[in-house]
């Protein structure tokens, strides 16, 4: 328990810090994390945050408190990784999610996720199932390298069954090629 | 040339009010030719509130080989075979005759004759009664049209199939089952997440399909005789793309829970689940030939997803199609002699068959996003799902390309067909 709380409260002075500098959000991630350069992230708040590359992972014992997720201003509360037509590479542009949602699953090992990938409408309903799995694979395999383990993740795909956007345009199509992360109890 | 004169020659059928969410059939372009041939109402055909001629000759006008001649004007109707003069009909440009008759018999049934004549030959090529209830007009008119249809063509006729598609309502997912000319259709599974890729079993008794009700595709068998269902596949990750093997006792599957979308056996009844083959990329949308020694499937191991097919003795896999850089969703024609198949040419998703021997690539459908071909029992006709403006339908094509049909829904979006077997 006391683990836990000095967790939290690690957490909660970096978060702190990092909301409350006044510098570009660019400048406060790691050095591995680009500037977001699209308009792939829906959820508001930051591009960016203080916990990626923080103290509070790597061999910690605590975890990062699971109010991170839905806190708009840091990283975790984004969950929405975009990929090109046809494609299943993670855009660098995703990589500080990706890697902040993994060193979430690092500190705290009970934690789960479901990654659901999606695709656009173009192309048979099974075969797009397989490569929105494919995205969601690829996002999990990113996930492994930075410390998230196999049994936290499960991959599913939904294809082109549940579009978020119902359009037949490309406005549309690039909003449902993508892959979200489910968090479990979410 | 001259077969194609009657290109485009674009006629709606019009049916009966369809039931709420009934299809409706249209044929929206033919070529070639088509048999004439006059079908005389039954003798107190009246008498009953549906006919059955009306059954057998939508049926066959539908198939896009036939075209009804008037019997106008020959008076007294002939309703058996040894009445028929041959010499009216030819006169009006019938090369078939039907004739027929319905008469009252015990506990309320009727006893429905026909006989089929070949106006040219000057002969009688199928005679039949049936005693059957009212209840029974509708399949006794499509078993009168498979015969007709078999004795014209040479081909089998799929009048008395089933089809199975889905449908989405808003949010609402149907699974329906329907004769093959959309009549008597029945929703077995409804959701309110996404239901895709039904299969019939080769016997008709089941249907396997996906569900997205958990969250994640899950395979489901379910019986058609009692409604019942279980679960056929729920690993961890992603279950999809059924396939019956032609004994019905097996099914291939992908599963992912293994890592990526890989192709699996397994038994009806959901065990005995084994790996079929492995790679490092997509493996997925199998089906068996018609022989249960081979199945097609797409996969990116190439590169672009492309058609294979895996001999399932050796182990074997060897690739199927070579141009354009997204070929899927192969399904092999009963005949034995190639595969349908989508192919994206452009921006556009369109239906294609390739014959094995030749290796030739027919193209049959314009798009633009053309897809989950279906083909019926006898090889001659494929149902497909098409995009026609923002609505989903379903639409036909001959195998051949030439005759081209339109089933319209009257509200819901259609999609996800599936032929029935031949009736057994």
């Amino acid at each position: 328990m006391r683990k836990w709380i000095i967790a939290a409260l690690i957490f909660a002075a970096i978060a702190g810090c990092s909301s409350t500098e006044e510098k570009p959000a660019e400048d406060t991630g790691a050095a591995t994390t680009p500037p977001a350069t699209t308009g792939g992230a829906t959820t508001g708040g930051a591009t960016t945050s203080g916990v990626t590359g923080s103290g509070v992972t790597g061999g910690q014992t605590g975890g990062i408190p699971s109010s991170a997720l839905k806190d708009p201003r840091n990283i975790l509360s984004r969950r929405n990784i975009y990929f090109d037509y046809d494609q299943f590479t993670v855009k660098e542009e995703f990589r500080p999610l990706v890697e902040a949602h993994a060193k979430y699953l690092q500190s705290n090992r009970g934690a789960r996720v479901i990654l659901q990938g999606n695709t656009d409408e173009r192309g048979t309903r099974e075969y797009n199932i397989a490569l929105g799995q494919k995205r969601a694979d690829a996002v999990k395999n990113m996930m492994l390298l930075y410390g998230a383990t196999e049994v936290q993740i499960e991959t599913v795909s939904f294809g082109k069954e549940k579009p978020r956007r119902e359009g037949h345009d490309e406005t549309s199509w690039a909003e449902n090629r993508r892959v979200d992360i489910v968090h479990s109890g979410e | 040339m001259p077969r194609l004169i009657l290109a485009a020659l674009a006629f709606l059928i019009l049916a009966a009010a369809p039931a709420r969410g009934q299809l409706t059939i249209e044929i929206v372009g033919g070529a070639g030719t088509t048999i004439p041939i006059a079908i005389v109402p039954f003798e107190n055909e009246g008498t009953y509130p549906l006919g059955i001629t009306g059954i057998v000759s939508g049926d066959l006008t539908r198939s896009g080989l036939f075209r009804q001649v008037s019997d106008a004007g020959i008076a007294p109707r002939p309703s058996r075979a040894e009445d028929v003069r041959l010499g009216d009909f030819r006169a009006r440009g019938a090369d078939a005759v039907v004739v027929g008759s319905m008469r009252p018999v015990a506990d309320g049934r009727v006893e429905v004759r026909f006989a089929l004549l070949d106006a040219v030959k000057q002969v009688q090529l199928a005679s039949m009664s049936y005693i059957v209830t009212q209840a029974q007009f509708r399949a006794t008119g499509h078993k009168i049209a498979d015969v007709i249809y078999e004795k014209l063509t040479g081909d089998v006729g799929v009048f008395s199939t089933r089809i199975a598609y889905i449908t989405k309502q808003g949010n609402r997912f149907e699974l329906i089952v329907a004769d093959a000319d959309g009549g008597n259709p029945q929703a077995i599974v409804g959701s309110n997440e996404p239901l895709l890729s039904p299969a019939w079993s080769p016997d008709g008794t089941r249907i396997a399909y996906v569900s997205l009700e958990s969250k994640k595709p899950v395979i489901y068998v379910q019986s058609m005789a009692t409604g019942q269902r279980q679960v056929l596949a729920n690993f961890r990750g992603s279950n999809s793309a059924p396939a019956w093997s032609p004994d019905g006792r097996r099914l291939a599957v992908t599963l992912t829970k293994d890592g990526g979308s890989q192709l699996f056996l397994m038994n009806a009844d959901g065990s005995g689940v084994q790996r079929l083959i492995s790679s490092g990329g997509i493996d997925t949308e199998p089906s068996f030939t018609p022989d249960g020694r081979a199945i097609l499937f797409s996969s990116d191991r190439g590169g672009s997803p492309q058609i294979y097919r895996l001999t399932l003795a050796s182990g074997a896999v060897e690739r199927m199609t070579f141009d354009g850089s997204y070929n899927v969703s192969p399904n092999p024609t009963p005949d034995g002699k190639g595969f349908v198949f989508v192919r994206r040419d452009g921006g556009r998703f369109l239906i294609a068959i390739q014959d094995y021997a030749t290796r030739q690539v027919q193209v049959l459908t314009s798009g633009p996003l053309d897809e989950s071909p279906s083909i019926a029992p006898n090889s001659k006709l494929i149902i497909y799902a098409a995009q026609q403006g923002p609505r989903g339908i379903l639409a036909g094509v001959s195998s051949d390309g030439r005759i081209k049909q339109r089933l319209v829904s009257p509200a819901a979006d259609v999609r996800e067909p599936a032929w029935g077997p031949l009736p057994r």
